[in-house]
Formats: C-alpha cells, structure tokens, sequence
C-alpha cells in the first residue's frame, strides 16, 4: 500500500485529500449537528452537485472553459445555496426547516437537467456522486489544501464566539456578540467543507462524513472539546480504512468511507451499551 | 453629581405583531439598587428585559450607563439569565466548566482567546452557586435547578456592573432560594453589584430590595421597598386582579 502510494502520484492526491477532510469535515460537523444543522449539510451538497454538473457543461460546450475545473462552480452553488437557505430561513420563520426541501429540490432538479443535457460524462458525475479514488488532480488537492487552512483559521479565531451561539443563541445576542455575522460566515465555511469534501465522498455521502462521526463521538464524550477530538479520531479512521478498502477492492470510496463511519458508530453504541451494564452490575 | 443612571427607559412602547405589551414604560435604574420587577403573568416583564438587553427593538427612548442602547457596546457590564435558560438541547456536550466559562467570551473580545485565569473564575463563579463539585460534569446531566445555578454562575463570571435576571428562582429548592438570595443581597451591599430581578416569588428577599416596580403594560407603581410596604394590600391586589380580568 504505501508503495503504492509512494510510486503513483494520483492515490498521493487522493489520500493526502481523504486526511485533510477527515479531519475539517468532522470538525465542522460538531458545529452543524449540535446547532440542528445537519439536513442544511446535506441540501447545500446537493446544490453543490448542480454547480458541479453545470460546470462540467459548461467544461463541454464552451471551449475557452474546457479546463476550468468544475469544483469552482461548485464552490460558487454551495455559497449561494447557503445565501439562499438563510434567505428562506427568515421568509418562513415559523416554519424554516421548509428551507431545505426547496433548496434540495432545486439542487437535484437543475443537476438533473445539467446531466441529461449532456450525456457524455457519466463516469465523471460517477465520481462526483460517490467519490474518487483515481480522478482527484493536483489541481483538487491544492483547492482542498486552501479550503482546509480557510477553514481551520475560521475555527480558531471564532472558537469561544461559535461555542456561545451554537449552545445560546439568545444569549449570544444578549451579550453583544455580532450573532448574525458569524453565523453568516458559518454558513460559508460549510459551503466549502462541501464542496471540497466532495471529490473523496461524492454529492451523495459528503453529510454522513460531517454527521456520523459526530454522533459516535458524542455517545462517549464529557464536553465540547472532547467531541470534537473524538469526532476527527472517528472521522480520519473512517476516511483511511475506507480509502484502503476501496484502492483494493476497486469500489467507489464515498460508499467504503460511508459504511467504515458506520460501522465505527455500531461500535461505539454497543461499546458504551456494554460499560454502561458493566456499571449497573 | 448627578449619577448617571445604569438604566434609563422614557416612554418606551412595543408591540408584539398586533399585540400591544408595553405602553409609555419610564423607568430608572441607578448604581446600587436592587431592583424587584413584578406583574402578573404576561404583563411583559421578560419583554422589558429583552429591550433592555437590545434583544427587541422598541419605540422610545432607552439609555445603558448614559448611552443611547444603539451606540451601546459594553454588554459585558451586564450578566443575564433568562427566563427559559434551561430550555437548551440537554443533549448538547458541553461541560459545566465550559459553559461557564463561556461567559467571558464578550469580555475577553473578539480575535482574543480567553484570558489565562479563566480556570480560576470559573471555580469562583462555581463556588458563589454552590456548584463546584459538578465542574467536569456534562450540563445536560443535571437537575433542572442545578442547571438553573450554573446559567447564574455563567452571568456572574464576568463581574457584570448589572445583573438582569428574569425568574432565576424557578425550579430551584426552597434551601438554595434561600442562599441564591443571600448571595445576591452580598452581591448587591458588598459589591455595589446593581440588580433587576423578575420574581413571582413572595419569599423574594423583601427586606433586601431597595426598589419595586409593577409592571402591567405600564408602569403601575414604581418606588422604594418602604413606599411599596406602606401600599395596602387590596390595591395590588387590584392590580393583579384587574389584569387577571384584562387576559
Ligand atoms: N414572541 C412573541 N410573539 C408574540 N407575542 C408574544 C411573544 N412573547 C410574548 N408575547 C406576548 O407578550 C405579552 C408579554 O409577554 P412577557 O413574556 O413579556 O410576559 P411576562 O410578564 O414575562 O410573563 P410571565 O410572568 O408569564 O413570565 C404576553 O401577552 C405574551 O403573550
Ligand atoms: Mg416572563
């Protein structure tokens, strides 16, 4: 394995990538799950999935983007994505998780079309939808190395001003916390989790690498920054096994990573199960 | 000198969509008092603290420390627990140490990570609810009433100049309603700590409070602890009957 890994350069991109996300998807994911957010995640990657698609058109009819990579498009559907749903939030106060189903429906319909219009690039929506072990490029890897530091820097700086909104929102604006901004930024930052955590999960499985882990890690832990330890241990554990899983077994990687994370989390819930009898005996 | 007082409402009015919940409200509160908000249940005292806390956006004048409340950017000079502080996802891991600590988060400011004694405030805030052996314990893990403490112990943390507090007593036992009392009157004599405390309480600390205002929709008496005693009792009675009639 490491071999291979030494001699060719694309599972280099593709592994360097599954660590990097591993661990920013997870993180992240702490934010999102606690904060009720979860289903947000899995709407914006289906918008993202639209931007991508549109992008590879795009990549297909107009020559002077043939080589303009479709993660930017993606990219730029994601943050939108997130404007609109914040937009909508509002609109319907009372009943805002209808933002999503709009937002996801919208998503699924415009890539859809953008797929059907274009019947050439199966194998590349393929990849998109669950992931690729042998078409992440240089070019991806760098994105997701930019995102990752964009990210990680958002986390640190805003840590104790995130931590307040996500457990007290009122209480956050109470005290003068610029509440909104933040949160605005939040929203950003998990647009471009998304889109970079797509090309090693696919669309279709990037919100299980943002929630399972979480939900492992808050089985076991005391407080917020264990979980987010835990959450990134279980999330680079799934991104690794399932990584060398699909290289050997020649299967889409977004699936074996999906099923190591579940497994993971079957694990942990049995575990604690049987301390927990272990205590009451 | 005139102090500048902490609080300064002048004809304040809101109104809730259609539903009008406070109507010309003036109130001052200065250094030191130890105010005591009353009123029958939807009177509108939570809504007064929201717009006190800029949480609301009402019509009228309003003044923290001498400043108008848009231009207002000390809120670390006031602690709050609301009214439904523990009405959080109990689910949420977070450790009694954290949430504590998280208190200081407006004090230490933005950019600026928490300051090094942060530890030690929060055993100190701890120790002033009583809470100190529950600091490592996950905060949904506790009782409604001693949850109730640690949002109290979160307020006090960043030695706020006011305390607004909106029932803080619901759920918490007769013995520790008896020390939270204590501890506030301390608070208020020692610390010149100024305090507005909504209570439906009639064990309130009567004889602690310097000031009392009923609220219903207007401001229905407003004086000190010993005006308020000399009111008879028929007459507020009378007001909150008369608002028992009103909803
Ligand atoms: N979010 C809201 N939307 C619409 N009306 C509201 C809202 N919150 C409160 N109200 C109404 O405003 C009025 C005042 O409510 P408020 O919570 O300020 O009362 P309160 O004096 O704190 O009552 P309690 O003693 O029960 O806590 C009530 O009639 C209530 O129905
Ligand atoms: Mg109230």
């Amino acid at each position: 394995m490491i071999e291979a890994i030494l001699h060719y350069e694309f599972l280099q991109n593709a592994f360097l990538s599954g660590i990097i996300i591993g661990f920013i998807a997870p993180l992240l994911g702490v934010f999102i799950v606690v904060r009720r957010m979860s289903l947000i995640a899995d709407a914006l990657s289906h918008v993202t999935l639209a931007g991508i698609t549109g992008g590879l058109l795009l990549n297909q009819h107009i020559a002077a983007l043939a080589f303009f990579n479709p993660i930017y498009f993606g990219i730029a559907a994601s943050i939108l994505g997130s404007v609109l749903i914040e937009r909508l939030r509002v609109l319907y106060k009372h009943f805002s998780e209808l933002a999503i189903p709009i937002i996801m429906s919208c998503g699924i319909g415009l890539s859809a079309v953008f797929i059907s219009l274009a019947n050439g690039f199966t194998t590349d929506v393929m990849g998109y939808l669950f992931g690729t072990v042998s078409a992440v490029s240089r070019q991806d890897l760098w994105i997701i190395v930019a995102i990752a530091v964009i990210v990680l820097l958002f986390l640190t700086i805003f840590y104790k001003e995130l931590f307040v909104l996500s457990f007290d929102e009122e209480y956050a604006k109470a005290s003068g916390l610029p509440a909104t901004m933040i949160h605005f930024l939040f929203m950003i930052i998990v647009a471009l989790t998304i889109a970079a955590s797509m090309r090693i999960v696919g669309i279709l499985l990037v919100s299980s690498l943002i929630t399972l882990p979480v939900a492992g890690a808050m089985r076991l832990s005391k407080g917020f920054k264990e979980t987010l330890v835990y959450s990134v241990v279980f999330g680079e554990m799934a991104v690794i096994i399932g990584l060398i899983l699909a290289f050997y077994l020649d299967l889409a990687p977004g699936g074996t990573i999906v099923v190591t994370s579940i497994a993971i989390l079957i694990i942990v819930i049995l575990c604690k199960k049987a301390v927990q009898k272990g205590a009451q005996q | 000198m005139m102090k500048t007082p902490y609080v300064e409402l002048k004809n304040v009015s809101f109104t809730y969509e259609s539903n009008p919940v406070l109507n010309n409200v003036s109130l001052s509160v200065e250094e030191g008092d130890f105010l005591a908000l009353i009123g029958p249940n939807g009177s509108g005292k939570s809504t007064l603290l929201k717009i006190i806390l800029g949480l609301l956006k009402a019509k009228g004048e309003i003044k923290l420390f001498g400043e108008p409340i848009s231009d207002f950017q000390h809120h670390e000079w006031i602690g709050y627990v609301s009214q439904k502080s523990n009405a959080f996802n109990s689910g949420f891991p977070a450790t009694v140490k954290e949430v504590v600590q998280s208190g200081l988060t407006k004090k230490a400011g933005l950019f600026k990570p928490m300051p090094k004694d942060a530890k030690q405030k929060v055993m100190e805030a701890l120790k002033a609810v009583g809470m100190e052996k529950f600091i490592n314990r996950r905060i949904g893990e506790l009782s409604g009433g001693q949850q109730q403490r640690v949002f109290i112990a979160r307020a006090l943390i960043s030695e706020p100049k006011l305390l607004v507090l909106d029932e803080p007593t619901v759920g918490v036992d007769i013995k520790h309603v008896q020390s939270f009392y204590d501890m506030l009157s301390e608070l208020n004599k020692k610390h010149h700590l100024t305090i507005i405390l909504v209570t439906h309480d009639i064990e309130a600390p009567f004889n602690q409070i310097s000031h009392v205002a009923f609220l219903n929709q207007r401001i229905l008496f407003y004086g000190s602890i010993d005006e308020y005693n000399l009111l008879p009792k028929e007459q507020i009675y009378q007001w909150y009957g008369h608002s028992v009639r009103a909803v």
